[in-house]
C-alpha cells in the first residue's frame, strides 16, 4: 500500500481512538477497511491529509460529506475541521467529497434500536456499538438523517483537523529545522517564533510524507474560536445573492433537458400510452419508455414539461385501496393480536388498573403528509464511454451507486456521484426513485448530459410520503393524578417501505423490514413519564401507500398522539399540564426542559379573556423538547400568538443556526397540523400543488422564542426534534381556550384559522 | 424577440407562450429565479419588470414589457443590495431555494413603500413560500433593509 494509503488508515485508528478508547484491537479491524477516498480523486499538485482535509496551492478544502438540505450541515461540519486546523473561516472551502463508505455514519442505524435514546444501559450501549459497526462495514451507510449529523461528527471532525494540523505543524519543523515545539499556528499557516509564518498549501507536500501522530489532543473548549459561538454560515452569501448553484441550475455543454411521468398510484406501472402529438412538439427529442410511465427528453425543460402534457397514459390500477376512507378503514382493523408489531412500554398492571376505574377513552387519526421540498426532484446524468456520471441533492449518496451499478451493469468505480446542495429535502431525498429515472434516459440518450426536472404536479403525486396513522387510546385517573394510560397506534412500517426500496445488493438492509418498527411507536413509546399503569404497543398496517421518513418520522405524528391524550388525562384527573408532567418525569434534563418553557412562558398565569396556553413535550432523537403555545380565539379564526420552545441538546455548536433550526421545525409542524394533508380518491393524491398542500406562511408565524439547554452529556441534533411536540401544544392551546378537542389533523378541518 | 435583462440585450428565438421563467434558466442560462410551483403561488419564481416584482413562471415571455432584474442583477456578493445585505445579517437562508423570490418580493415592496409597517410587510411577503420556516428572520431583515434604505437617503 501506498505511504499516502497507510497515512489514512492510520488516521481512521486515531478517529476510533477519539470515539471509543481503550475497545479491544479486535473492533479496530473494522475501522481499517475504507482507505481514504480521496486518493483516487487527487489531481496535481493536491494532497489529502485526511479523509476531510485535501490540501492545494489555493488553499485547504474541507471535505463535508452530509447532504446540505438546508439545515447548514456542510457549515457546521467544517466549523468543527476548521477549529482544530486553525483556519480562518473566511477562507473556508467545502466540498461533499465522493460517495464512500470512509464517510458512514455510525449514529444513524442506531435511531431504529428498541433502545430509548435516554437508556443508557448494558445493552442499549452494546446496541449502539454495533449499530455503529454495521454502518461502516460492511453496510456503508453514508447517510444524512435522524438529526445525526453533528452527534456523528462531533469528535470525528475535530479529530481529522487536529491530526491535519499536527501534520502540517511536523512538516513546518522538517522544513526549518525549529522544533514542533516553538511552532505555533494561526489561521491557516505555521507561524515561527520569529513572526514569519509558512502557510498550509506551502507545507502540503512535506505533511502528507508524514507518519500521521498516533494520538492527538483536542483543544478545550475554552479555547474555541468558532465552535458555540454565533457563525455566518458558508452558504449564506450566495443563497441571498442567486448565486448558490442546486442540482437544478446545472448547465454543461451540450445538455439537454427532460421530464418523466409516471403512474401517480404509485406502483401501479403502465398497460400503454401513445406519444400522440407530443414525439412532434417543438424541441422534443425523444420519448423513451422508463420504468413505470415514460420519459421526455427535450431542448427546454418547458417543452419537456408541455410535450409530457399531451402523452395519453393508461396507467394500471392502485396496489392498495383506492380511497383515504377504505385505507383508514384497514388501519381501523389493525388493532388485532395478528398485527402486534411491538409493545415495547408496559409498565404496572393496565388492565387491572382500567378494571376498577371509570375508563376514558379516545381515537386519534393522522394523515398522509408530503415531503414537498421547494426544489422539486431532479438529476442530471451522463452516460458515455462506459462511464456514469450523476449531479443530484441526495441524502444516500454510497447506496445510491450501489443502485447506479444495478441499473446500468457498469462497475462502481466507473460511477461517478457529485452531490449537489438541496432547496430542501426534510427526508424525501432519502429515496432514489429520481434518480433511477434519470439514470434509465441517460441509457436511452447516451453520450449527452442530461437535465430530469419533476413538475410540481409529479412531485406532490409521487412522494412517498409520511404515513397515515390511528391511535387508540385508554386511561384513568386517581385522586387527582394520572393513574393509567394505554396508547395503541397501528401505522404502516416506514422502515420495511423505505429499506425494502433501496438496492438489493446491500448487505444486511433486506433484512430490516422483517424486523419489529421501532418508528410506529417512536416518540410515544419511549417518553420519560412514570406513569404507574402505562402502555404502548404498536401495531403494524399491511403496507398502503409506500411510504417513507418525513421531518421526525414517527415521532411527527406520534408526540401529537401522546401528548394529546396525556393532556386530556390530565385535565380528567384535574391536575395542572406542567405540574403533573413534573411530577411524573424521571429524567432530569427533561424536567429542566419543562421546567425553563414554563418559567418562559409564566405558566400559569393569566392570559385573559379568548386565549388559552397549551403544553406538549416529545422526547425525539435524544432530545428533550418541550414547547408552550399561546392562542387567542379570535372572531376570525384561531390566531397563535407565540411559541416558547425550551430543548437539550447537550452542547449548542452554533447558536445561530440551532435557532432557525427550532424555529423551522416548530413552523413545519404547525403549518402541517393546521392545514395540510394528502388524500387519495382513485389511487391518487388529491393535492397537486401548493395551493392545496399550503403550510405556514408569514402572516400566520407566531413569535417563537427558544431556549437551548446544556445539561446533558451527549450532544444531539436539532433538524427535527422541535417539530413533535408543536402540532399537539396547538391542540392542547386550542382546547384550553375553546374547550374544543381536536383528535385529527389536520386542524382546519374542525377549526378556523386566522 | 428581444429582452433586456440585467442590463444586457438578449435576442430570444422560443414560442411567444413560454414562460419567461424557463426563457431566463434554460435558454440564458440565469438560473437565481427558481422553479417551485409553476402556477404562481410559492413565489420562488420572482423577478422585477420596471421595478416590481412578478411571478416569472406565470407570465409568457411574449407578454412581457420592460426591463427584467432578476436577484443576479439586484446585486452581487461584492455589491450587495440592501435587502441581500440585511438577509445575510440575519442569517435567514436554510436550503435557500425560495430565497431569491423573497429578496426580489422584498425589494419591490421598499421600492413602492419606504416605511412598511408590521402589517404592510406580512400582506406582501406572505405571498412567499418557505418550506424551511424561515418566516421569522424574513420579517426582521425586510425591516433592517428598510431603516437602511431611509438611512442612505437622508
Amino acid at each position: 500500500m501506498s505511504r499516502a494509503g497507510k497515512i489514512a488508515r492510520r488516521t481512521f485508528l486515531i478517529g476510533l481512538a477519539a470515539v471509543a478508547g481503550g475497545v479491544g484491537v479486535g473492533i479496530y479491524a473494522y475501522k481499517r477497511t475504507p482507505a481514504n477516498p480521496l486518493l483516487a480523486g487527487l489531481e496535481r499538485g493536491q494532497t489529502a491529509l485526511t479523509p476531510y482535509v485535501r490540501v492545494d496551492q489555493s488553499g485547504v478544502t474541507i471535505i463535508t460529506p452530509r447532504a446540505d438540505v438546508g439545515q447548514g450541515a456542510c457549515s457546521v461540519l467544517a466549523a468543527l475541521v476548521a477549529e482544530e486546523l486553525d483556519f480562518a473561516w473566511e477562507d473556508v472551502k467545502v466540498d461533499p467529497g465522493p460517495p464512500s463508505g470512509a464517510y458512514y455514519n455510525g449514529k444513524v442505524l442506531a435511531e431504529g434500536l428498541p433502545f430509548a435514546a435516554i437508556d443508557d444501559g448494558f445493552k442499549a450501549r452494546g446496541g449502539r456499538f454495533i449499530a455503529d459497526v454495521l454502518g461502516n462495514f460492511p453496510v456503508a451507510a453514508q447517510v444524512t438523517g435522524g438529526s445525526s449529523t453533528v452527534a456523528d461528527g462531533y469528535e470525528k471532525m475535530r479529530v481529522a483537523g487536529a491530526v491535519a494540523r499536527e501534520m502540517l505543524l511536523l512538516a513546518a519543523a522538517s522544513q526549518t529545522g525549529i522544533a514542533k515545539a516553538d511552532l505555533r499556528t494561526r489561521n491557516g499557516a505555521v507561524v515561527m517564533p520569529d513572526g514569519r509564518s509558512l502557510n498550509y498549501a506551502s507545507l502540503a507536500a512535506t505533511a502528507a510524507k508524514i507518519d500521521p501522530p498516533a494520538t492527538v489532543k483536542l483543544k478545550p473548549e475554552s479555547e474555541w474560536r468558532y465552535l458555540g459561538k454565533a457563525m455566518s454560515r458558508i452558504d449564506i452569501v450566495a443563497k441571498s445573492t442567486g448565486t448558490a448553484v442546486y442540482g437544478i441550475d446545472l448547465r454543461m455543454p451540450g445538455m439537454v433537458y427532460a421530464t418523466v411521468r409516471t403512474n401517480p398510484r404509485l406502483g401501479g406501472g403502465i398497460k400503454g400510452y401513445v406519444a400522440g402529438a407530443a414525439a412532434k412538439a417543438k424541441g422534443v427529442l425523444k420519448i423513451v419508455p422508463i420504468s413505470g410511465g415514460v420519459g421526455v427528453i427535450a431542448d427546454n425543460t418547458w417543452r419537456a414539461f408541455r410535450a409530457a402534457k399531451l402523452i395519453k397514459f393508461d396507467w394500471g390500477a392502485a396496489p392498495y385501496p383506492p380511497t383515504s376512507a377504505a385505507m383508514f378503514e384497514t388501519v381501523a382493523a389493525s388493532f388485532v393480536p395478528a398485527r402486534q408489531d411491538s409493545r415495547l412500554k408496559n409498565e404496572g398492571d393496565v388492565e387491572a388498573a382500567l378494571a376498577g376505574n371509570s375508563v376514558i377513552e379516545a381515537e386519534y387519526k393522522v394523515p398522509y403528509l408530503a415531503h414537498a421540498p421547494l426544489e422539486p426532484m431532479n438529476t442530471v446524468v451522463q452516460l458515455k464511454d462506459g462511464r456514469l456520471d450523476i449531479w443530484t441533492g441526495t441524502q444516500i449518496p454510497t447506496f445510491l451507486v450501489k443502485r447506479a451499478v444495478s441499473v446500468t451493469g457498469l462497475r462502481a468505480e466507473d460511477v461517478h456521484l457529485h452531490a449537489q446542495i438541496s432547496g430542501g429535502s426534510f427526508g424525501r431525498r432519502l429515496e432514489d426513485d429520481y434518480v433511477r429515472q434519470a439514470i434509465e434516459l441517460a441509457k436511452a440518450l447516451p453520450g449527452r448530459p442530461i437535465k430530469m426536472t419533476w413538475t410540481r404536479e409529479e412531485d406532490m403525486t409521487h412522494d412517498f410520503p409520511r404515513p397515515l396513522g390511528m391511535a387508540r387510546m385508554r386511561g384513568a385517573v386517581k385522586e387527582g393524578k394520572v393513574d393509567c394510560y394505554d396508547l395503541s397506534i397501528a401505522c404502516p412500517s416506514v422502515n420495511a417501505s423505505q429499506f425494502g426500496r433501496l438496492d438489493r445488493s446491500i448487505p444486511l438492509l433486506s433484512y430490516v423490514p422483517v424486523l419489529s418498527d421501532v418508528s410506529i411507536v417512536a416518540g410515544a413509546w419511549d417518553q420519560p413519564f412514570k406513569i404507574p399503569n402505562y402502555r404502548v404497543t404498536g401495531y403494524r398496517v399491511p403496507e398502503l401507500v409506500p411510504v417513507s421518513s418525513w421531518r421526525s418520522v414517527g415521532a411527527s405524528g406520534n408526540g401529537f398522539l401522546h401528548e394529546c391524550f396525556f393532556d386530556e388525562l390530565i385535565h380528567a384527573a384535574g391536575a395542572d399540564p406542567l405540574k403533573e408532567r413534573l411530577r411524573l418525569c424521571w429524567h432530569e434534563p427533561s424536567r429542566k426542559v419543562l421546567e425553563a418553557v414554563g418559567e418562559m412562558s409564566n405558566w400559569g398565569s393569566d392570559l385573559g379573556k379568548d386565549r388559552g396556553r397549551g403544553l406538549a413535550f416529545t422526547l425525539s432523537f435524544g432530545v428533550p423538547a418541550a414547547e408552550v403555545i399561546e392562542i387567542t380565539n379570535t372572531p376570525r379564526g384561531i390566531r397563535i400568538d407565540k411559541v416558547f420552545v425550551a430543548v437539550e441538546v447537550g452542547k449548542v455548536l452554533d447558536p445561530e443556526n440551532f435557532g432557525n433550526q427550532v424555529q423551522g421545525g416548530v413552523i413545519w409542524g404547525l403549518g402541517h397540523a393546521m392545514n395540510a394533508e394528502l388524500t387519495y380518491a382513485d389511487g391518487i393524491p388529491q393535492q397537486t400543488n401548493y395551493h392545496a398542500f399550503e403550510g405556514m406562511r408569514l402572516y400566520q408565524t407566531p413569535l417563537i422564542e427558544v431556549r437551548a439547554l446544556t445539561n446533558a452529556n451527549e450532544i444531539r441534533g436539532i433538524g427535527e426534534p422541535s417539530v413533535p411536540p408543536a402540532a399537539p401544544a396547538l391542540a392542547n392551546a386550542i382546547f384550553a381556550a375553546t374547550g374544543k378537542r381536536i383528535r385529527e389533523m389536520p386542524f382546519n378541518k374542525f377549526i378556523d384559522f386566522v | 424577440m428581444r429582452l433586456k435583462v440585467n442590463g444586457k440585450t438578449h435576442e430570444v428565438d422560443v414560442e411567444e407562450d413560454m414562460p419567461l421563467l424557463w426563457v431566463l434558466r434554460d435558454e440564458l442560462g440565469i438560473t437565481g429565479p427558481k422553479y417551485g410551483c409553476g402556477i404562481a403561488v410559492c413565489g420562488a419564481c420572482a423577478v422585477h419588470i420596471g421595478g416590481l416584482a412578478v411571478r416569472s413562471c406565470s407570465l409568457q415571455v411574449g407578454d412581457v414589457s420592460g426591463d427584467i432584474t432578476t436577484i443576479e442583477g439586484l446585486g452581487s456578493p461584492e455589491a450587495m443590495h440592501a435587502v441581500q445585505a440585511a438577509w445575510v445579517e440575519h442569517q435567514v437562508a436554510q436550503c435557500g431555494y425560495c430565497q431569491s423570490g423573497q429578496i426580489m418580493a422584498a425589494a419591490s415592496l421598499l421600492s413602492a413603500n419606504a416605511e412598511p409597517t408590521h402589517e404592510d410587510i406580512d400582506r406582501t411577503m406572505s405571498a412567499n413560500l418557505c418550506r424551511c420556516g424561515t418566516y421569522l428572520r424574513i420579517r426582521a431583515a425586510v425591516k433592517t433593509a428598510a431603516a437602511k434604505l431611509r438611512e442612505r437617503k437622508t
